[in-house]
C-alpha cells in the first residue's frame, strides 16, 4: 500500500521581482517521508518551504496540502524556522512559546486550556527543556534555543515537520543529538529538513533532493556526482551510501 | 506644591497624567518590542492633520485627531504592508503629508488657532474636563483590548511567521495595533503634544524591559514609570515654571540614561568580582 501523500506540487515557480527564484518544482511528500533538501545558500530552499506553508504565493502552478490549500492546511504543519533571526531581549519565557504552537488548537479569543498547557509540559520534556520552562528565550544558549523551537512545533501536534537549517546554530556534538531525536519523530510525522550542509543531512534522512531554483528529486539517497553539480555549479563532495554511511571525496 | 493639589486644573493635570501613563505603558510595550517606534512616530506626527480638521469643522481639535489619526494608522500599516515601497519611505511621506496637511486645515479655517501651540508640545496644566472623559474612554477601550488579544498580540510582536502559520490573523491584528498606537497619540496629545508623544511611548517601556522579561510585569512597570515621570515633570515644570510637556520629557529621558548607567556600572562590577579576588 502506498503511504498517503501530504504535500503536491505541480510545475510550481515563484518569481522575486520577475528573477525566478524557484522553476517548475514538482515535489510529492507522503506521509513518513523523511527528505532532506540540500543546495547552495539563495537556491530557494526557504521559498520553497514558504510555498509548501502558504507564505508566499506561486506565480504558477500548483500546491495542495492535506488535500487542500497551503493556507487551510498550514495549521497542522509543524515550522522551525531559520530562528536566531528572533529578537534576543524579547520579553517570553520559555514556556510561552512552546505554548504558542498549541494556538493552532485553540484559537482567537480562546484561553488556554489544562490540556494545551499539559501538552506543552510533555514536548517540553521530550526535548529536555522542562527546568527551563520559566527562563527568558533569548538569554538560552543556541541549542537550548533550538531545542525550544522544536518542541513549539511539536507541540501543533503536526502530520508535517518542515526545518529550515536546523543546525545552523548548534555545536556539531549537539547535531547527532538533535538527528536522534528527529529519526524517533519520523516514525509519527512526515519531515521536510533543508540545509546547505550535505553531511549534516546524509546520513539521517530516507530521501534527497537537490534545490538550485530548479529541484531535482532522487527518491533515494545515493546522489551522483553529477546531479549534485548541477544544482550546486562547482565540484563538491560526492555522497555514497552502503551498509555503513560514509563520504567520498571526488578528485577536483 | 501640597497646596497646589487643592486647585482643579491641579487635581484635572494629575489625572491627565494617570491616564497618560496607562495608555502608554501598555501600548508603548508593543511599541518597543515589536520595533514600531517609526511607524508610531509617523502616526503621532500625522495626527496634526486632525487637529487641523478640528479646527477647520469647528469642533474639538482632539476628537478630529482621534477619526483622522485612526485612519491614518490603517493607511500607514497598509501602504507598509502592501506597497512596494520600503516600510521607512511609506512612514516618512505619510508623516509628512500628516502634518502639511493639519497646515492646510488651518490655514482654511475661520479666524485663529490660539491653542495650536498646546497641541503640538502639551500643557498638561489646561486640560478640558471633555478631553480628561475622552481619555478616560480610550483607555478602558485600549485595556480591554489588550486584555481579550493578549496572546495574539504578544505571538504577533514575537514570531509573526509562526503565528500566520499558526491561524493568528496577523495582517489584522498588526492594523489593530496601529490603532491602538493611534488611540494612545489622542491621550497624551493634551500631556506632551504630538512632537513629544513618541518620547512617552518608548521611554517607560524601555526602562521596564530592564527590570523584566514579562511582558504583563513590563506593562506595570511601565505604567508605574510613567506616572513617575508625569508626576514629577509636572511637578518640577510647576516649581520652576516651565514648559509641562517638555520638563516630562526631560525628566524621563534623564532617568532612562542614569538607569542605562547604573545597569553598565553594575555589570562592570559583576565582571571585576571575580577577577579582584583572584588577583
Amino acid at each position: 500500500m502506498t503511504a498517503k501523500e501530504l504535500v503536491r506540487l505541480e510545475n510550481v515557480w515563484v518569481h522575486h521581482d520577475s528573477v525566478p527564484a524557484l522553476e517548475a518544482i514538482n515535489l510529492s511528500i507522503k506521509a513518513n517521508d523523511f527528505l532532506g533538501i540540500i543546495g547552495p545558500n539563495g537556491g530557494g530552499k526557504t521559498t520553497l518551504l514558504k510555498v509548501i506553508l502558504g507564505l508566499i504565493k506561486p506565480s504558477r502552478g500548483k500546491v495542495t496540502v492535506l488535500g487542500t490549500s497551503p493556507e487551510r492546511a498550514r495549521k497542522h504543519i509543524g515550522y522551525i524556522s531559520q530562528f536566531n533571526l528572533f529578537d534576543h531581549d524579547f520579553p517570553i519565557s520559555v514556556f510561552e512559546v512552546v505554548l504558542m504552537g498549541r494556538y493552532n488548537k485553540s484559537g482567537l479569543l480562546r484561553r488556554f486550556s489544562e490540556e494545551d498547557r499539559k501538552a506543552a509540559i510533555e514536548v517540553l520534556k521530550t526535548v529536555e527543556m522542562f527546568d527551563y520552562k520559566e527562563r527568558q528565550v533569548g538569554k538560552l544558549s543556541g541549542g537550548e534555543q533550538q531545542r525550544v523551537f522544536i518542541a513549539r512545533a511539536l507541540a501543533t501536534n503536526p502530520k508535517l515537520l518542515l526545518l529550515d537549517e536546523p543546525t545552523a546554530s548548534i555545536d556539531p556534538n549537539m547535531q547527532a543529538e538533535f538527528y536522534e531525536l528527529l529519526d524517533r519523530l519520523k516514525e509519527s510525522m512526515a519531515i521536510v529538513l533543508v540545509s546547505h550542509d550535505i553531511s549534516a543531512v546524509s546520513i539521517y534522512v530516507s530521501e534527497i533532493a537537490c534545490l538550485n531554483h530548479q529541484l531535482f528529486y532522487h527518491g533515494s539517497k545515493e546522489v551522483s556526482a553529477e546531479e549534485l553539480e548541477k544544482s550546486y555549479h562547482c565540484p563538491i563532495q560526492l555522497i555514497a551510501h552502503g551498509t555503513v554511511p560514509h563520504r567520498v571525496l571526488r578528485e577536483h | 506644591m501640597l497646596e497646589a493639589l487643592q486647585y482643579q486644573f491641579m487635581q484635572n493635570a494629575l489625572l491627565a497624567g494617570l491616564l497618560a501613563a496607562i495608555a502608554c505603558g501598555i501600548v508603548g510595550v508593543y511599541v518597543v518590542v515589536k520595533k514600531i517606534v517609526f511607524i508610531s512616530g509617523g502616526i503621532a506626527h500625522a495626527s496634526f492633520g486632525g487637529i487641523g480638521l478640528g479646527y477647520l469643522l469647528g469642533i474639538n481639535p482632539v476628537l478630529g485627531a482621534m477619526v483622522f489619526t485612526i485612519a491614518s494608522s490603517l493607511g500607514i500599516g497598509l501602504v507598509t504592508r502592501r506597497s512596494r515601497l520600503p516600510e521607512d519611505t511609506a512612514i516618512g511621506i505619510l508623516w509628512a503629508m500628516g502634518m502639511a496637511l493639519g497646515i492646510i486645515f488651518i490655514g482654511l479655517a475661520p479666524g485663529y488657532a490660539p491653542d495650536l501651540f498646546s497641541y503640538l508640545f502639551g500643557n498638561i496644566l489646561t486640560v478640558p474636563f471633555f478631553d480628561l472623559m475622552l481619555m478616560l474612554t480610550l483607555d478602558v477601550v485600549i485595556i480591554v483590548l489588550v486584555a481579550i488579544l493578549y496572546k495574539e498580540f504578544l505571538y504577533l510582536s514575537f514570531d509573526e511567521e509562526f503565528s500566520t502559520v499558526s491561524g493568528v490573523p496577523t495582517e489584522r491584528l498588526y492594523l489593530l495595533l496601529l490603532c491602538l498606537v493611534a488611540l494612545t497619540v489622542v491621550v497624551l496629545i493634551r500631556v506632551v503634544g504630538i512632537i513629544l508623544v513618541i518620547a512617552l511611548l518608548t521611554i517607560p517601556a524601555a526602562l521596564a524591559r530592564q527590570l523584566t522579561y514579562s511582558l504583563k510585569k513590563m506593562m506595570l512597570l511601565a505604567i508605574l514609570a510613567g506616572m513617575f515621570f508625569t508626576f514629577s515633570g509636572l511637578w518640577i515644570s510647576y516649581a520652576l515654571n516651565l514648559a509641562s510637556g517638555a520638563t516630562i520629557i526631560l525628566v524621563s529621558g534623564t532617568v532612562l540614561f542614569i538607569s542605562f548607567g547604573v545597569k553598565k556600572l553594575r555589570r562592570r562590577i559583576r565582571e571585576q568580582g571575580p577577577d579582584a579576588s583572584a588577583a
